[in-house]
């Protein structure tokens, strides 16, 4: 494989503790080199016999994000999403890993179908696809799947993501199990009881547009006995959290070393329960929004490092799904193609967060939780590589979109920070912020 | 104050979205239709040629007779679809049996519908007037306003009036409808229920919250008792009827505690024993069956604003 130079960019890698000008030099899918002016003239015309060089200048060049959580829609709902069409919309918004969640048709509960997952991310995927695997055959919270088995054939985590695991007992020995392979149990904390009708948070608000609530209990009582099962069997890992009062109990179990690790999502701070106030289906999503108060307390769990990780729950919906009744609408919205920018506009521009530390959320945090060797620029790793203008104001247009689905309560918003380049493993998938693939 | 002429508006979703004066011209103008409905041949061609249809998700006897009256009067043509008979249950959405409905050429559709938004999701998706006729907990907006007509029809001016609704608040659009409206004119509102059914935040809606009737009812101007859906008892909002009708429920012990002028008012229909005895409910206070003929005439007032008026006769 040819080499390839980029030049003068910022480099900003949270796993070298790094953010300096530097080159990077990759060759054969790997990076060869990262350095400051280690490529002087003689040596860039060296290397650059037959190299591309890329100048980067006044642009951010990252490690490739990488998103713990997404909803690729297959096997199953092809008019959705597809792996083909899912990590292209990954490629457009940096993403250079995701890890899909298990709740296709059928389910990712067998090794037979993670072994697809993993084939067709071969033969149809732009970006890297790690298959997280279901905890209980067909997500129904009883019989546990089998995860070793699905492990061999590539799954990284368990999850059965979309559905709680209501029955303690049955989350007390997937944790057990899994302590063997030392994988996390990921956990969409959730009462269902709790939950009932809700379609979104109950509130005054939901009071005064005559929606049945979700009350924020929902999640926070599941947050509450996923950290007590946490301190008994090991490693839970939190999916999108959404509420004050989990971040507030996560706190606290960190203090105490309890096994936790957790993720929030963008739309949970840039985006209130207001956003639903005109029944906007786009904005409706599970855990639904919240208010102000959860916003900031999310906003201050990142920066503390009580959240250690940003994901994007990508949850592509049809128009038929979503156009219709609010209380019938599908839960969930898109979010790769958009993610970055509202990590850059809502939390490093209002310098609630450092560059670093919120591309470390994107990138090192995920890898770490996963155990995955991916989200870093030094040498010998893959080369999964991203260049970002920072300042160049864009605007949302989910026309453009390469994700089959525009369900995106973002659209027509104007955001920073835009993804010019994204390379996998030494390709550049994504050029001028086109797809080449 | 300046009053308003018409209602430069497409639809009626709500009294949330309506101006003060917006109500007091519809309140108006249902005055005028109240002399209209009363007269020996209760017809006028305003709305000759017009069409309305009435599309209901839920069942109904008052409101869509209601609008079926109101329609006649002012010599609308009016169409009931009755959704079990309907491509509804074919599996057609919302959305496209607003447009098929719309391009036989209609120019309301009044929609009584099981979901809040449903009116709204529908008014986005027609150039027909659409006219909320109950959305899920959300709003009757013409429940609200025949609420009120009747009420000032009893008492006038209610700027300072106390006003209890007692009740399921939480699954009460009636509730909602009635807090919209007498919020703006004025009138004390205070709810009352059991915790389970005070939905949360409702303060801010501009009401007070108790639990404790027989000392609201002390002061109370007008007792507005909210149906109790019987299937909701023994799960978790209350534990049974009896339970129920003892703490909530008007009978003639209670309303002993009551000013000698104190209005009761009723959406219907009644659960007799239950939201009231019958002695209450056949009694002297009520106004249960004004605010079914009233309901007729702030209808037609609201088809004429919507479909034909300019303004009101006054």
């Amino acid at each position: 494989m040819a080499s390839l130079l980029i030049k003068n960019g910022r480099v900003v890698d949270p796993s070298l503790n790094l953010d300096a000008k530097r080159d990077i030099l990759i060759e054969d899918g790997k990076i060869k080199k990262i350095g400051a002016r280690v490529f002087s003239r003689r040596c860039s015309r060296q290397v650059g016999r037959g190299a591309e060089v890329i100048d980067a200048k006044g642009r951010l060049v990252l490690p490739g994000l990488i998103d713990m959580h997404v909803h690729l829609r297959d096997p199953g709902r092809p008019d959705k999403e597809t792996i083909a069409s899912g990590t292209r919309a990954a490629a457009l918004g940096g993403f250079t890993s995701v890890c899909c969640m298990a709740n296709t048709d059928p389910a990712i509960d067998t090794p037979a179908v993670v072994k697809y997952v993993r084939n067709k991310a071969e033969t149809c995927g732009v970006v890297n696809v790690f298959p997280i695997a279901a905890v209980t055959r067909g997500l129904k919270g009883e019989a546990l799947a089998e995860m070793g088995l699905m492990l061999e054939e590539g799954a990284i985590a368990f999850s059965d993501d979309g559905n709680p695991i209501m029955q303690a007992d049955v989350m007390r020995r997937a944790l057990e199990y899994a302590r063997q392979f030392g994988v996390p149990i990921i956990s969409h904390c959730e009462d269902k009881n709790l939950t009932a009708e809700g379609a979104m948070n109950e509130s005054a608000l939901s009071t005064q547009v005559g929606l049945p609530g979700t009350p924020s209990l929902s999640e926070s009582v599941m947050v509450s006995r996923d950290i007590m099962l946490a301190r008994e069997f090991g490693k839970v890992h939190i999916a999108h959290v959404s509420s004050a009062a989990s971040v507030d109990l996560i706190r606290q179990a960190k203090r105490k070393k309890i096994p936790i690790t957790v993720e929030t999502c963008p739309h949970y701070f840039t985006l209130t329960e207001e956003a639903v106030a005109d029944y906007d289906t786009n904005a409706k999503v599970n855990p639904p929004l919240k208010t102000k108060a959860d916003l900031k307390a999310i906003i201050k769990g990142l920066a503390d490092g009580t959240i250690d990780a940003i994901a994007t729950d990508h949850a592509p919906h049809n128009i038929e799904e979503k156009n219709v009744e609010f209380n019938l609408a599908a839960s969930g919205m898109v979010g790769l193609e958009t993610a970055l920018a509202l990590v850059l506009t809502y939390l490093v521009d209002t310098k609630a967060l450092s560059l670093k530390k919120a591309v470390e959320k994107l990138t090192s945090a995920p890898a770490k939780i996963l155990g995955l060797n991916k989200g870093s620029l030094k040498a010998g790793s893959d080369a999964d590589v991203i260049i970002v203008d920072p300042k160049e104001p864009w605007t949302v247009d989910t026309s453009k979109f390469a994700s089959k689905s525009k369900n995106s309560p973002f659209n027509g918003l104007k955001l920073k920070g835009r993804v010019l380049c994204t390379i996998v493993g030494g390709k550049v998938v994504v050029r001028d912020g086109k797809l080449l693939v | 104050m300046n009053k308003v002429k018409s209602i430069n508006k497409k639809d009626l979703l709500g009294l949330k979205d309506l101006s003060l004066s917006e109500i007091k011209l519809i309140l108006r103008t249902a005055r005028s239709m109240k002399e209209v409905a009363a007269r020996p041949i209760p017809k006028v061609p305003t709305l000759l040629g017009k069409h309305i249809i009435t599309l209901f998700y839920e069942p109904s006897t008052r409101t869509r007779t209601s609008f079926n009256m109101a329609a006649k009067i002012l010599s609308a043509n009016i169409t009931n679809v009755a959704i079990s008979s309907s491509s509804v249950v074919k599996g057609e959405n919302l959305i496209d049996t607003i447009r098929n409905l719309e391009v036989m050429g209609v120019d309301a559709i009044i929609i009584r519908h099981p979901m809040a938004g449903a009116p709204l999701l529908a008014s986005k998706n027609s150039k027909s007037s659409i006219i909320n006729a109950g959305d899920g907990f959300n709003e009757h907006p013409t429940q609200g306003l025949l609420d009120i007509f009747t009420m000032q029809e009893k008492k006038g001016n209610l700027r300072g009036k106390k006003v209890l609704i007692v009740g399921d608040i939480s699954h009460s659009r009636v509730a909602r409808s009635n807090i919209w409206g007498l919020t703006q004119l004025g009138a004390k509102v205070v709810v009352v229920g059991p915790p389970t059914m005070i939905p949360k935040g409702i303060e801010k809606m501009g009401v007070s919250v108790s639990y404790d009737l027989d000392k609201e009812i002390e002061d109370a101007d007008f007792i507005n008792m909210l149906r109790i859906q019987k299937e909701r008892q023994g799960k978790s909002l209350f534990p049974s009827i009896e339970e129920y009708a003892k703490l909530y429920g008007l009978n003639s012990e209670r309303m002993k505690k009551a000013k000698p002028d104190i209005v009761v008012m009723h959406p219907g229909p009644i659960n007799r024993g239950v939201e009231m005895t019958s002695e209450i409910a056949d009694g002297p206070y009520n106004v249960i069956l004004d605010q079914v003929t009233n309901g007729v005439a702030v209808r037609a007032a609201l088809l004429f604003l919507l479909l034909g008026g300019k303004s009101s006769q006054d």
